[in-house]
């Protein structure tokens, strides 16, 4: 392996990390840097989707079960137990990925969208849980979530997080994309084009794809668990169906398989409503047309159609 | 006893709901392999529809019929322009397509409409009818004779007529009934539009008992969907037999367990079907373990 | 810019001043709303938008507060919380507002609270639970009664008729589930034995099963449903339809004309407390809301062509109270303001007569309450309540 190859798999996290590290010369106030920090976030569970989704080409329609699962475990934990909030992050990314294991296994013998479903049921019950055992999780209102302490210091400001985020998304996507290279990344490339052929050479099929689902939901775990710190605040809406669609329809606009996509969908599902304040009637509708018109048109998402266009260009 | 018999016509009455729902997302799912998530959008377009021409001064029957057909046209633009032009995508493509359809739908729904709760008068008004010490109200029994009816006249259109018979053929393989000379793309097309015609037909059944607001049809449709899994996707007397069945099953778990996560029942029963009995009850075993 | 083009340098700088007087001379004073329009909560929301929209309007008209006009930002959290967050850190951080009214459900307030604290900048709250005021934060306040009040009234009613055990049937969304929460704390004190408890999804169809059993639990002499939404019309036709018979007490969440409609005859005979303003033609022509509630109801009558909703009254008293407060501060400086808010004494809004201090930031009593009772299909004031 030589220093080309390294570098041009490497090359999306090495752009991303260059604007991460500029982009606040821009910010006028800590408001940019939350916009930002938030983006991050989403982008680190979009990341993990985006392994299932577009590695192993199955997907979840209740992603947002593991997200609400890190961020209820970082205000559980110190409340109830007494935990320090990054032993209880660790616990939930724990608890997130057994739980994936238990669920995914039995599932992911079967074909095609059964996954879809299951999870489907899977983020509901999450949320309904949530929402009913109120003496752990505060009911509906949900519950605050005392502020992290790295060092005996607590991190509590806007551009704190932002570093924090940006740079634990970038981790994650150096592991993404060196998955992308593994040897379990090509099993998933192959279970892709052709689960049967795979499996005639020697694939366990079934258990890469577990493994991926259980890599994903550690990610939106973690994801979840510092949106929770971030907002000193968690309710079950971030668990809700509403919430695993608008992962999905950031999975789907970025591009399916692009790490780099994941970014840029988390960017404008959370930057476009800031924007866009007087069309918040609309919001729905749109995010509804969103995911119609890419998966119509656009199947292959923002960032895979651009970078078509310029190799396409350049031919 | 007379309590259970009460737990029992409560979850008949809504079971009949989630029966009418299943059967639409059987409908579509037999002539092509679809799931159709904006099944429940149809049952709150039927039920706001024809609230709303009712309040603007139309009569109760002409309102309804507006309504279904309304409706009937939409299932058949959702096929056309959503689901149409991306054939031969994968099922999962196709999934997400229709949830975006069901968001798109609820987010027009609530600027077109409004966002508050409604009510029609019922059917057959009147007071609740006694029976063994349980009270059933009778527009329940009006709906659960609906589904019957409705259930009635599919089967006799699917088994009777010609039509029906392409729906077979083209459930059963796709590329041998196009040989024979159906045309498969009027099957896709009539599916839709009979299941947005049964989905508006139960809307504006229910809505006298369960009211009607633009959100109804997210959890409608889950459930729904849920009991067609239950039934086994792909079999109509399984849909209904699977909305039946989580009815009462939400019935008795509300009244004997506990009333907070009876919501929980139909999910769990999804997770449930999928690893011990993926066909479902009624369905065949066409799924393939890898 | 070259000295050697003195036109060109005095263009810009008198363009330069132009813009620079300008702004001084139309220096407003901007205050912010962060409130659920959209989403489940929009029954809340949408009145209290159009209610702080209408007012600000007709304040500016008179000449605004101190000579300034009022610039209103309203943003739609879509009833989630952390959206609400970051609209709020928005409207700190780049809007740059003195003054917060909005907050439409306990969630998003309890969320943005935080924010409000930490800037200094004086925060009155739309939203029904306790804990947004108790404890007491220096920079939050609110105008809608508390779900306590609520149980208090009703128990306080409840005892008079000598029905001191009761049955619970509350709805699983937060509204339900804070005030069961707090009828369940303050029924000791108030004298009230809940016998036997149900509860139902906020979307559910039908409750008959839940009513089933507390109909057959012995020694019920009444029901309360604390809820929100299209569950307590449900529950109420399900009552009559299992010819239940004893008295029935829904929340002050269900307050509107729109509840009796669904409800239909099953309604009559049905109680909860309620703010003056749902009554306000019923008034006695002495009291002294009376002229208040009438006006605030006429003029959102016409003005939106909907019944008016106790939920735009909150968010009216919420606007009075501040502008009140700029008014006696004599500026909008946040601290001052503040102040202010916490001195407001004998004001007469839709929600009651509120009078705040230091330790109570909300400033209303069980009289902002009166109890209603639901004949003829429509609301009929209990005398002495």
């Amino acid at each position: 392996m030589n220093v080309r190859t390294l570098d041009n798999r490497l090359l999306p996290a090495i752009v991303i990390a260059a604007i991460f590290v500029t982009l606040p010369i821009f910010f006028p106030s800590a408001y940019y840097f939350r916009i930002g920090a938030l983006v991050f976030m989403s982008a680190l569970a979009v990341v993990g989707l985006n392994l299932l989704m577009g590695f192993a080409g199955q997907v979840s329609l209740g992603h947002a079960g593991f997200l609400g699962i890190g961020a209820y475990s970082v205000a559980i934990g110190p409340v109830h137990f007494g935990l320090p909030s990054w032993l209880s992050l660790f616990g939930g990314a724990i608890l997130s990925g057994t739980i994936a294991f238990l669920v995914g296994r039995p599932i992911l013998r079967l074909k095609g969208h059964y996954l879809a479903v299951a999870t489907l049921g899977f983020g509901i019950l999450v949320a309904i849980v949530l929402t009913n055992e109120a003496n752990w999780t505060g009911g509906p209102d949900g519950m605050s979530v005392p502020k992290l302490v790295l060092f005996s210091w607590q991190v509590r400001k806007s551009e704190v997080w932002y570093w924090i985020a940006g740079t634990t998304l970038i981790g994650g996507m150096v592991l993404a994309l060196n998955l992308k290279e593994s040897p379990t990344g090509r099993a998933l490339q192959a279970i892709h084009d052709s689960e049967i052929a795979a499996s005639v050479l020697g694939i366990d099929v079934t258990q890469k794809k577990l493994t991926i689902f259980v890599t994903s939901a550690v990610y939106a775990s973690v994801a979840g668990s510092y949106l929770a710190l971030f907002n000193g605040h968690v309710t079950p809406d971030s668990a809700g169906f509403l919430r695993s669609i608008e992962l999905v329809t950031m999975v789907v606009l970025g591009g399916m398989g692009s790490i780099v996509g994941s970014l840029v969908g988390a960017a404008m599902l959370v930057v476009l409503p800031q924007v866009l304040t007087i069309f918040h009637e609309y919001e729905q509708a749109l995010l509804g047309l969103i995911l119609m018109v890419f998966m119509i048109f656009l199947r292959r998402g923002i960032v895979p159609s651009v970078a078509a266009t310029f190799v396409g260009l350049r031919k | 006893m007379a309590e259970l018999l009460q737990f029992v016509f409560s979850g008949l009455t809504v079971g009949a709901i989630y029966a009418l729902v299943a059967l639409g997302f059987t409908l579509i799912y037999k002539a092509s392999d679809i799931i159709n998530f904006a099944q429940g959008e149809f049952v709150m377009l039927g039920g706001m529809t024809a609230v709303f021409l009712t309040l603007g001064g139309i009569s109760l029957p002409l309102a309804a019929l507006v309504a279904v057909i309304a409706t009937t046209i939409i299932g058949l633009a959702l096929h056309r322009l959503a689901i149409e032009p991306a054939h031969g995508a994968s099922p999962v493509t196709l999934i997400m397509i229709t949830i975006g359809a069901s968001l798109f739908l609820r987010g027009i729904a609530q600027i077109i409409f409004d966002r508050r709760f409604h009510s029609l008068p019922p059917l057959l008004a009147g007071d609740p009818i006694k029976i063994g010490g349980a009270a059933i109200l009778p527009q329940s029994l009006v709906v659960l004779a609906s589904a019957v009816v409705i259930v009635t006249l599919l089967w006799i259109f699917i088994d009777r007529t010609l039509l029906g018979k392409a729906v077979i053929a083209t459930a059963a393989n796709r590329l041998a009934a196009r040989l024979i000379g159906v045309d498969t793309r009027r099957i896709v097309d009539f599916s839709f539009a009979m299941s947005a015609a049964i989905g508006a037909s139960a809307g504006i059944l229910i809505t006298p008992i369960a009211l009607t607001s633009y959100d109804v049809g997210t959890l409608l449709a889950l459930k729904g969907f849920a009991a067609a899994m239950l039934g086994g996707i792909g079999s109509a007397p399984g849909a209904v037999a699977g909305g039946l069945l989580i009815g009462l099953f939400e019935a008795l778990a509300a009244g004997y367990l506990s009333s907070s996560y009876k919501d929980a029942v139909a999910f769990l029963i999804i997770l449930a079907v999928l690893i011990f009995i993926p066909q479902g009850l009624f369905g065949r075993a066409k799924i393939e373990r890898v | 810019m070259k000295a050697s083009h003195p036109f060109g340098v005095a263009a810009v700088v008198s363009l330069l001043g132009l813009f620079g007087t300008g702004h001084q001379a139309s220096a407003q004073i901007k205050i912010g709303s962060v409130l659920s329009v959209t989403g489940p909560a929009s029954f809340l929301g949408d009145p209290e938008k159009k209610t702080l929209e209408m007012y600000v309007e007709e304040i500016n008209a008179s000449g605004g507060v101190n000579g300034q006009k009022l610039q209103l930002m309203v943003y739609d959290d879509g009833g989630n919380a952390d959206n609400a967050r970051t609209f709020a850190t928005r409207l700190i951080e780049e809007d740059k507002i003195v003054a917060m009214v909005g907050g439409s459900t306990t969630g998003s307030t309890l969320a943005m609270i935080p924010v409000f604290e930490d800037a200094k900048v004086p925060f009155i709250s739309l939203a029904g639970a306790i804990q947004i005021i108790q404890p007491v934060r220096s920079w939050v306040f609110k105008t809608p009664h508390t779900d306590k009040m609520a149980c208090e009234k009703i128990f306080a009613d409840l005892k008079s008729r000598n029905l001191t055990t009761i049955a619970l049937i509350s709805g699983t969304d937060a509204f339900g589930k804070s005030m069961r929460d707090q009828c369940v704390a303050v029924a000791p004190s108030a004298g009230i034995n809940i016998a036997t408890e149900e509860s139902y999804g906020p979307r559910d169809s039908d409750m008959t099963p839940q009513l089933t059993n507390i109909r057959n639990k012995a020694g019920v002499l009444a029901v309360v449903n604390p809820g929100f939404g299209q569950g307590p019309a449900i529950v109420t036709r399900n009552y009559r339809q299992l010819g239940i018979t004893l008295p029935l007490y829904q929340s002050h969440g269900v307050a509107s004309k729109q509840f009796i409609e669904l409800a239909g005859p099953a309604a009559e005979g049905v109680r909860l407390p309620a703010a003056a303003l749902l009554i306000a033609d019923k008034l006695p022509p002495n009291d002294s809301q009376k002229p208040v509630v009438v006006n605030y109801s006429r003029t959102y009558q016409q003005k939106t062509g909907q019944p008016v909703s106790t939920f735009g009254g909150h968010a009216y008293d919420g606007l009075m109270i501040l502008v009140q407060a700029m008014q006696r501060a004599k500026s909008a400086d946040p601290a001052k303001v503040r102040d202010e808010i916490e001195r407001t004494k004998g004001y007469v809004g839709t929600g009651g007569i509120v009078n705040m201090s230091a330790t109570d930031h909300m400033g209303l009593d069980l009289s902002a309450f009166h109890m209603l009772e639901i004949k003829g299909g429509d609301w009929t004031l209990i005398p002495g309540t």
